[in-house]
């Protein structure tokens, strides 16, 4: 069934490309399991960059095409040449991935609008549930008739009885395609779902196409069970030099195009090595060229004198990076620093403020905690019971367990062991009340304690610290506790 | 903190503020002996409203400064979002999401009250559109998204998912809960805003001052409890719609501000701007609220040093939650009106005098038998002895007075404490506290001047330079000015008097002596009695003077006649009630079974139960000797043994210690209630076992 299926389609469109390098699955055997990938390599690129082709489609909407689409004009081609002529069956289903910001569905959707060719878009995030996927892909391709006739709970086979029953009235005169963004939630919805929407047009019998987009390889959707092997096509990541043509193209209309690709060349010198994202370049480029153009305002330096501005901007844009790239400082923060002209240390960071004040016996529970998460267990005599009779050095100190316990990073621990360290640490008696253990609960929502398994609460639970030696460090401090003397890996 | 709300076992509030017939009944009912229940139920509950009046307008004040500047920012984004201009920048830049980050600190149960007034404060000036939720309501995805949208539409929403609980379907329009909804619906309603200027129960636009197009601002009232995923994909959504919706989105954070970086990876919290506000800590707080609460002569009710500390070390050791000191506090005066049939004197001069007037013969019993009355008593001369003793209503006429007295004294008592305080606090060590509260409690207790720490800070007082001295007694006078009775008067008057005289030596000394280091200056001073600079003298006198002032108005209250009346004293009580011990309880119980049962048969030498105590009691003290894992039938067997004893069976007879049916059940059945209090439960290791839950014990 499958395999026919297949084969229908390549029918179609496989007289259309002959030099893409593509296996369908009775070659697969000779590739391996791994499905089909569609390479950009060799002649095939090059013949696509001379231009994208389409059936039936005037030269001037190509050429607009392709100043909307700049680097990504193989990606396109290849689109283009899998998608067919409207008519003709597409590949029942796409996989396209690449990293954030590589023009996945800058593309698709471009391509798909430019042509006018029916399609659904619909952005996985947004279904909380597999109803609303269904309901969405029905709205934009039929109307809002069709997805009223989904029933509560709507289930894959509904949608698709519900599909076929208005494609019957509306029977396909062009490839209808579905775009679902961000596919890789898929993999949480029902586990029929990913399967059967890659094998869409077969069972609704209809000239329709999926194309799932994600930032993951398709090696970790593939379901234990086998399902149909999408078409897949890998975004690459930009180059730089594509990078600065594509940023250079949102110049600043007050300012010459040649000027504000020498910012985004500098630009790119102090972030490339950290940032790849295209979109959060964009953002940074904002953010800075009003910094950037300071001196030409001023006065101070003609357009021409790159020098002066690079040593103008180098320095903000280095302090950029440590603040306002990582959101330590908001972009409007930022913005009105650069115009009051002040320094940075004006504006504390996000982390700057990781003090937190907490109740003494919380302090202790914390450091209780930490100290049953980092100790290994056998050695607790040794630190918390006074008179603990003959442990000498050597024999307490393992040869073996050289790998520092920090390095292992916490352990869980049982609710008694943690208690048994509290009433040891602590200074004073305290009475096992209500407000000790509700703190303990008050930790774990504070996310400063971990709580590991929930499965039986009468069986003593197990906990995690959450905290880092330096918070740990510091909380110790306030209640002039040594916690060091206490650490097995500081021995 | 979170849960310590939970441990909150007495409410009196909630049942008093309805005011419902029959709540005073408990007042009369708790001691029918005396008349007096009405009247003092209706002085507390006067006290109490006054009370929490004065707290929340404290609040509001203390959090006022950072609501207005959350406000300052929620309408600058507003603006941002309506002048979204075409221009370059504007149209290059990510569009972010504005985001507040609101640093409450790890008092949790306080942050209700901050939210309330911060979504009054919105809806009032800002925007209708405003939503808060909390973690425990959104475990996911679908649950957040339709929180959200049922609170600002209005409407149900169907999660389709937990459609079959109810049978019967709501009458309300369901609609699909996608953020598209919320869109189509915003767009409506603003549409209908901008047409009809007065219309609609959205009291919209321009009649309410709000903005042409008012912001939707999500709550999240506690940002750590969140699921990280959930969080995530929300702003993710959000970000799809945000040229169309303009929201703006609060977190309410309860640790540090980098716990949004621990939460969000980069990619989500990239879609946000986040801005940081960060409130008044919980110690100020409570710091503010001990001043305006607790010492004032104000309220006529006082606590003592033992119930204010119990008070104070709840908030310090335990939860850090104001809220939760003023319900003590709430409860310490209920207690008091209560427990105390005298406490109907405790309440203003007029009324206290009307009633003392009105007091039975019982009362004034009672009154005789008051420990500071009767200290009072021995003190005068015999024949006035006789008449306290005899007269009911001379001892009512001396009631008034002695009320008056102790009105008089907290009047002198408050100024003073604060300008002790004021020239200690800034002393190296605080040797009498860095805080106020420190200082009153150990005046409550005892005579200060006799402790050390006084002693040390008058000797580090005497060492002090004459600017620092003045600027101290300085602010000593401020806070004597508005002192009204004579004695505060006089005392401001002689300060002055010194201050003037400091200010008159200054031509004839020169000042580098005093601020010489701590070490020289007591050598200086045991080499010193020959020759004393009139700075030297003058210091001391002042001093000695306010050495006097200590003495005579800083008395522990306890020596002030009647004092009974006005002070909650039992600590043991309220410890009790606010920081409960379940554990201790139910082990006293199985244990000590005669402690709640107060049958004589039970009562038995410590560490050993009676054979007649209830089953339960009996398994649980067999159980304590085992290991951790015990064996069923030794463990009935022992039972049936000690059951059989008894019984008064003859231990020589044949089924002495037998297994029958009945002891069989009674030990299955205790068994299981032990399992229930959580102390043993049934383990896959060994079979008729089960394991014990609890350490210790023996």
């Amino acid at each position: 069934m499958e395999l026919r299926t297949t084969n229908i389609c390549m029918k179609n469109f496989k007289s259309r490309l002959p030099d893409v390098t593509f296996y369908s699955r009775e070659s697969e055997a000779a590739c391996g399991p791994r499905g089909s990938v569609v390479g950009f390599s060799g002649s095939v690129s090059e013949k696509m960059l001379s231009g994208l082709h389409y059936p039936g489609c005037p030269e001037a909407r190509l050429r607009s095409l392709r100043e909307k689409l700049p680097c990504r004009e193989v990606q396109a081609g290849t689109l283009l040449a899998i998608m067919g002529e409207p008519e003709q069956y597409c590949y029942p289903s796409i996989f396209i991935y690449g990293h954030r910001a590589t023009g996945k569905s800058h593309v698709i959707l471009t391509l798909l609008k430019e042509l006018e060719l029916p399609h659904a878009a619909v952005s996985c995030v947004e279904c909380v549930s597999a109803g609303l996927l269904f309901e969405q892909t029905l709205l934009a391709l039929f109307g809002a008739d069709s997805a009223a006739l989904l029933p509560r709970l709507p289930s894959l086979s509904d949608f698709v009885r519900v599909y076929r029953q208005v494609c019957a009235q509306q029977p396909a005169k062009q490839t209808r395609y579905i775009v679902l963004e961000r596919a890789e939630l898929l993999r949480d919805m029902e586990a029929n779902l990913l399967p059967g929407l890659l094998r869409l047009q077969e069972l609704v019998d209809d000239n329709v196409a999926v194309i799932l987009l994600s930032e993951i390889v398709w090696d970790k959707f593939r379901p234990n069970t086998g399902c149909f092997e999408p078409l897949l096509l890998h975004f690459p990541d930009y180059t730089k030099a594509e990078l600065l043509q594509i940023l250079s193209l949102d110049s600043n209309p007050s300012y010459t195009p040649e000027l504000y690709s020498s910012y985004i060349n500098i630009l790119l010198g102090v972030f490339y090595s950290v940032c790849r994202d295209l979109r959060e370049l964009r953002h940074l480029a904002a953010l800075n060229f009003s910094k950037f153009c300071e001196p030409l305002e001023k006065g101070e330096a003609k357009e021409g004198n790159t020098h002066k501005l690079w040593r103008n901007i180098e320095p903000h844009l280095k302090r950029a990076m440590q603040t306002v790239y990582l959101r330590e400082v908001s972009s409007v923060q930022w913005g009105q620093q650069q115009m009051d002209e002040k320094e940075a240390t004006a504006l504390r960071g996000l982390s700057a403020l990781a003090h937190v004040e907490l109740p003494y016996y919380s302090k202790f529970l914390l450091i209780a905690a930490y100290l049953a998460s980092y100790n290994p267990a056998r050695t607790d005599r040794r630190f918390f019971v006074k008179h603990h009779g003959k442990m000498k050095k050597t024999s307490f100190l393992k040869k073996h367990e050289k790998t520092s316990n920090h390095l292992l990073g916490p352990k869980p621990f049982p609710l008694d062991r943690l208690l048994a360290i509290f009433y040891s640490v602590v200074d004073s008696r305290v009475a096992p009340t209500a407000s000790v253990f509700s703190q303990i609960s008050s930790l774990v929502t504070l996310q400063l304690l971990t709580q590991v398994g929930h499965d039986d609460q009468l069986d003593t639970p197990k906990y995690k610290c959450a905290v880092s030696l330096d918070f740990i460090l510091a909380i110790s401090r306030t209640v002039s506790f040594d916690i060091v003397r206490y650490l097995y890996d500081f021995i | 903190m979170n849960e310590s709300s939970g441990c909150f076992v007495f409410k009196p509030s909630s049942k008093k503020r309805k005011r419902t017939v029959g709540i005073d009944e408990y007042f009369v009912d708790g001691n029918d002996d005396c008349g007096n229940g009405r009247e003092r139920f209706n002085i507390c509950q006067k006290l109490w409203e006054k009370i929490k009046m004065d707290t929340e307008i404290l609040q509001d004040e203390l959090n006022e400064k950072i609501l207005e500047s959350l406000l300052d920012f929620i309408k600058k984004c507003t603006l941002s979002f309506q002048s979204r201009t075409d221009d370059w920048a504007s149209r290059m830049r990510a569009s972010e999401i504005p985001t507040a980050a609101l640093v409450l600190g790890v008092n949790v149960p306080d942050h209700d009250m901050t939210f309330q007034s911060l979504s009054d404060l919105l809806k009032n000036s800002v925007t209708p559109f405003s939503v808060s939720v909390q973690a425990k309501e959104c475990t996911a995805l679908k649950n957040l998204m339709q929180r959200v949208l049922e609170r600002l539409m209005g409407v149900g929403v169907s999660v389709e998912e937990d459609e079959e609980d109810s049978g019967i379907h709501l009458p309300q329009k369901r609609v699909s809960c996608s953020i598209s909804v919320l869109c189509q619906w915003y767009k409506t309603v603003t549409k209908v805003g901008r047409r009809t200027l007065k219309l609609s129960h959205y009291k919209t636009c321009s009649e309410n001052g709000f903005l042409q197009s008012p912001p939707i601002v999500v709550i999240f009232k506690d940002f750590e409890a969140f699921n990280p995923r959930v969080l995530q994909d929300f702003i993710l959504i959000c970000n799809r719609y945000i040229h169309e919706l303009p929201l703006i989105f609060v977190f309410g954070i309860a640790t540090s501000p980098s716990t949004v970086q621990h939460i969000l990876p980069h990619s989500v919290s990239s879609l946000l701007c986040i801005e940081l506000f960060q409130s008044l800590s919980c110690t100020q707080h409570l710091a503010t609220v001990i001043d305006k609460l607790i010492l004032t002569s104000q309220f006529p009710f006082k606590l003592t040093g033992k119930v204010l500390q119990v008070l104070v070390s709840i908030f310090l050791y335990h939860d850090f939650s104001v809220r939760n000191f003023v319900k003590g506090l709430q409860l310490a005066l209920l207690e008091h009106f209560h427990s105390q049939p005298l406490s109907v004197l405790c309440c203003k001069k007029q009324e206290a005098r009307h009633n003392a007037q009105k007091l039975s013969h019982k009362d004034v019993e009672m009154v005789r038998q008051l420990p500071s009355f009767m200290r009072y008593v021995e003190t005068q001369e015999p024949q006035e002895q006789v008449q306290l003793l005899t007269s009911d209503d001379h001892v009512k006429e001396v009631c008034q007075m002695l009320l008056k007295g102790l009105r008089k004294y907290h009047k002198n008592y408050y100024p003073i404490l604060r300008c002790l305080h004021s020239l200690t606090a800034s002393l190296p060590k605080y040797p009498l506290g860095k805080q106020i509260r420190e200082l009153h409690i150990s005046c409550l207790e005892k005579n200060v001047w006799e402790t050390n720490e006084y002693e040390s800070a008058m000797q580090l007082l005497r060492l002090l330079a004459k600017d620092e001295l003045v600027a101290a007694l300085r602010k000593c006078a401020d806070i004597l000015k508005p002192g009204k009775t004579k004695k505060m008067k006089s005392a401001l008057q002689q300060l002055e008097d010194y201050i003037i005289r400091f200010e008159q030596l200054d031509g004839k000394i020169s000042l580098k002596l005093y601020s010489q280091c701590l070490c020289t200056k007591m050598l200086l001073r045991s080499r010193r009695t020959k020759k004393m600079s009139p700075f030297e003298i003058l210091r001391n006198e002042t001093l000695d003077f306010i050495d006097g002032l200590v003495r005579s108005h800083l008395t522990p209250p306890e020596l002030q006649p009647l004092n009974e009346v006005c002070y909650y004293s039992s600590s043991g009580v309220l410890r009790r009630h606010l920081n409960a011990t379940p554990r201790t309880s139910i082990q006293t119980a199985l244990s000590h079974p005669f402690y709640f049962l107060q049958n004589e048969n039970l009562k038995t030498d410590a560490g050993t139960v009676s054979s007649a105590a209830p089953d339960i009691c009996i398994v649980y003290k067999l159980h304590l000797e085992c290991g951790r894992l015990i064996n069923l039938y030794d463990w009935l067997e022992a039972y049936a043994t000690v059951v059989s004893a008894a019984e008064g069976k003859d231990p020589d007879a044949e089924d002495y210690g037998k297994v029958d049916e009945l002891k069989h059940a009674r030990f299955i059945q205790s068994v299981s209630e032990l399992e229930f209090l959580g102390f043993v439960k049934s383990t896959k290791q060994k079979t008729d076992h089960v394991a014990r839950l609890t350490w210790g014990g023996c």
